[in-house]
C-alpha cells in the first residue's frame, strides 16, 4: 500500500492503458455535426449550405448526440473530436460541448474560427477543451482567403475569431489548404504561424484534395480534381527541405510500407470511427459506401464496435485489378490508397485510385524507390530498396 | 504550502470529472486552472485510487487512513503519512475541497 511518492501520474493517459494491453473498446471517436457550412470552400469534399433548412432538419438533436457522447464516454473513449461541416453552426454547440466535457471527455474541435464569439471564446477558457482547437486557414489576406472560401467578409471573420482565441489564451494551432489562390502565401503564412503560441512545429497543409464523399456533384469533383497539384509539383513541395524530406520519408516507408495483401481494411478505420450528421457511424471519416455504415438511430455504439465492424474489417478485395495492382503494391503505406478514397472516386471499395498512384511513383522515384518507368507492385525487392535508402540516410 | 487537516473530511472538486477506464483511475480537469497546465489529464496510482473511493464529505482522512491500514495490513503511521502526502497533492492541483462545515 505505501507509496511514497508520486501519487498522481501526470501524462496521456491513453498510452498508459495501452501499454498495459487493456485498451478500451473505443479511444476517440469523432462526430461531423453538421455537414452544413458557412463557407463555400472551392475544394471542400462535404460542405453543403449553411441555411439548408431540409439538411439542418435531417441532422440529429441534441439528446442523440448526448446519448452517444454518452456511450463513447462508458466505451472508455477518452475524447470526441468535433467536425463539420463547420461544427460551430449547429445552435446547440456551447450545450453540446459543455456535455461532453462534463462526462470528462476532451474536446478536440476542427473549424474555420468564423463563429468564435466573445461568449464562445469566454466558454473554451472557463473550461478548456484540453485538445488544442484546429483552425482551418484559407489565405493570408481576404482576396486569397475569398477566392478559397468564396464568401465576402470571411477573411475578417476568421481573423476576428482568432483574435479572440488568443485574447482568452484558448490553445489552438493553425493548418492550411494549399489551393491556387494562396500558393504564392505558403511562407507568408509559415511566419505567421510561427508566432502562435501555441504552435511546435509547421502547419500541416492540405493539398491532394478528395473528391466529394457524398458523390453528390460531377461538376464539383470536376473542379476539385482541377485543384490538386501534379505528382511532380507534390513533390516538388514536399522536398522544399530535402534532406529532412528523405530522412523523413525513408523512416516512413521503413516502418509503414508494404504489399497489404487482399484485405481492404488495412488501416485502423472500424476499431474507433466516425458518427456524421445523420446518426450513421462510418468506420472512418471518408469510407461513406452504405454497405459499410451503421445507422446509430436503431443501434449503438458498441454493437457497431463489436459485431458489425469486425466483420466489415475482414472483407477482401474480389477486383482483379485491385489485386494485381495495390495489393501487391510495396508502397502502400506511403500510397494513401484505401477503401475510403476508392469509395469517394469510384463508388466503390477496391479501385485503384490513378491520382494517388501516379503521385506515389513520382515521390518513390524521387527517394529512389523506383526507376523511370518501374511499376510498384511489380518490384520484387521492395524491403531491401527501402532498407537501402534507410541506410543511406541514418549514414548521411 | 497546503496543510492538510486529519480531522477533517474531503470531496472530489466540482471541477474535475473522474473516470475509470480499464482499472485506471483518471481525473480528467473540467474548469481552467486545474493542475499544472490547461491541456493534462491524471491517472492515479494504486494508492491513490484507494483513497480517491473514500472521499466521501463524511470520513475524516484520520479514519481513511485507520481503514486503510487495516485492509492492507500496513502500519498506521505510514499509512497516514501517504495520505498526508496524496492529499498535499491534491489540493495544490485543486482536485479535491473541503467538505463545507466538517
Amino acid at each position: 500500500m505505501t507509496g511514497g511518492h508520486g501519487f498522481v501520474v501526470k501524462g496521456d493517459p491513453d498510452s498508459r492503458i495501452h501499454r498495459r494491453g487493456r485498451k478500451p473498446l473505443l479511444d476517440r471517436l469523432d462526430v461531423e455535426l453538421t455537414e452544413r457550412c458557412d463557407s463555400d470552400c472551392i475544394h471542400c469534399y462535404i460542405n453543403l449550405p449553411a441555411g439548408n433548412p431540409r439538411v439542418r432538419a435531417r441532422e440529429l438533436p441534441s439528446g442523440e448526440w448526448m446519448r452517444i457522447f454518452r456511450e463513447a464516454a462508458e466505451l472508455g473513449a477518452l475524447t470526441i473530436r468535433m467536425t463539420g461541416g463547420e461544427p460551430l453552426l449547429r445552435d446547440d454547440f456551447s450545450e453540446l460541448y459543455l456535455y461532453a466535457r462534463r462526462l470528462g471527455l476532451k474536446v478536440s474541435l476542427f473549424t474555420n474560427a468564423r463563429r468564435i464569439t466573445p461568449e464562445l471564446a469566454d466558454l473554451l477558457a472557463r473550461v478548456p477543451p484540453l485538445e488544442r482547437i484546429e483552425v482551418t486557414v484559407y489565405g493570408m489576406r481576404a482576396e486569397t482567403y475569398e477566392a478559397v472560401t468564396r464568401v465576402p467578409g470571411s477573411y475578417a471573420g476568421f481573423r476576428r475569431g482568432v483574435a479572440l482565441l488568443l485574447e482568452r489564451k484558448v490553445p489552438f494551432e493553425v493548418k492550411g489548404a494549399l489551393l491556387p489562390p494562396n500558393r504564392g502565401e505558403l511562407d507568408e503564412f509559415e511566419t505567421w504561424a510561427a508566432t502562435l503560441p501555441w504552435m511546435e512545429r509547421s502547419p500541416s497543409c492540405s493539398m491532394f484534395f478528395d473528391l466529394r464523399t457524398r458523390r453528390d456533384s460531377e461538376e464539383k469533383n470536376r473542379r476539385i480534381a482541377a485543384l490538386r497539384p501534379s505528382p511532380e509539383e507534390g513533390v516538388a513541395f514536399f522536398a522544399r527541405k530535402p534532406k529532412s524530406y528523405r530522412r523523413e520519408m525513408a523512416r516512413f516507408c521503413a516502418r509503414f510500407t508494404g504489399p497489404p495483401g487482399d484485405r481492404l481494411f488495412a488501416c485502423g478505420a472500424g476499431q474507433g470511427g466516425c458518427v456524421d450528421a445523420y446518426g450513421v457511424f462510418q468506420l472512418c471519416m471518408l469510407v461513406r459506401h452504405p454497405d459499410v455504415a451503421y445507422d446509430l438511430k436503431g443501434g449503438s455504439l458498441r454493437e457497431a464496435l463489436v459485431d458489425v465492424f469486425p466483420r466489415i474489417r475482414e472483407q477482401r478485395s474480389v477486383n482483379p485489378e485491385y489485386l494485381a495492382r495495390c495489393a501487391r503494391c510495396f508502397l502502400k503505406g506511403l500510397c494513401e490508397q484505401c477503401p475510403g478514397k476508392s469509395w469517394a472516386e469510384h463508388g466503390t471499395l477496391d479501385t485503384p485510385v490513378e491520382y494517388l498512384c501516379r503521385g506515389t511513383h513520382a515521390q518513390a522515384r524521387y527517394l529512389g524507390l523506383l526507376a523511370k518507368g518501374e511499376r510498384a507492385w511489380e518490384v520484387e525487392n521492395g524491403p531491401e530498396r527501402v532498407g537501402r535508402i534507410l541506410a543511406e540516410v541514418e549514414s548521411s | 504550502m497546503t496543510e492538510i487537516r486529519m480531522e477533517a473530511a474531503y470531496i472530489p472538486s466540482e471541477d474535475v470529472v473522474a473516470r475509470e477506464i480499464e482499472g485506471e483511475l483518471i481525473i480528467v480537469p473540467l474548469a481552467a486552472g486545474i493542475g499544472d497546465s490547461d491541456d493534462e489529464l491524471y491517472t492515479m496510482n494504486e494508492t491513490g485510487k484507494a483513497l480517491w473511493a473514500r472521499l466521501d464529505g463524511k470520513t475524516t482522512l484520520r479514519e481513511i487512513a485507520r481503514g486503510l491500514a487495516e485492509e492492507y495490513e500496513a502500519p498506521p503511521g505510514e499509512i497516514e503519512e501517504d495520505v498526508r502526502g496524496l492529499m498535499t497533492e491534491l489540493m495544490r492541483r485543486k482536485m479535491v475541497v473541503v467538505q463545507p462545515g466538517r
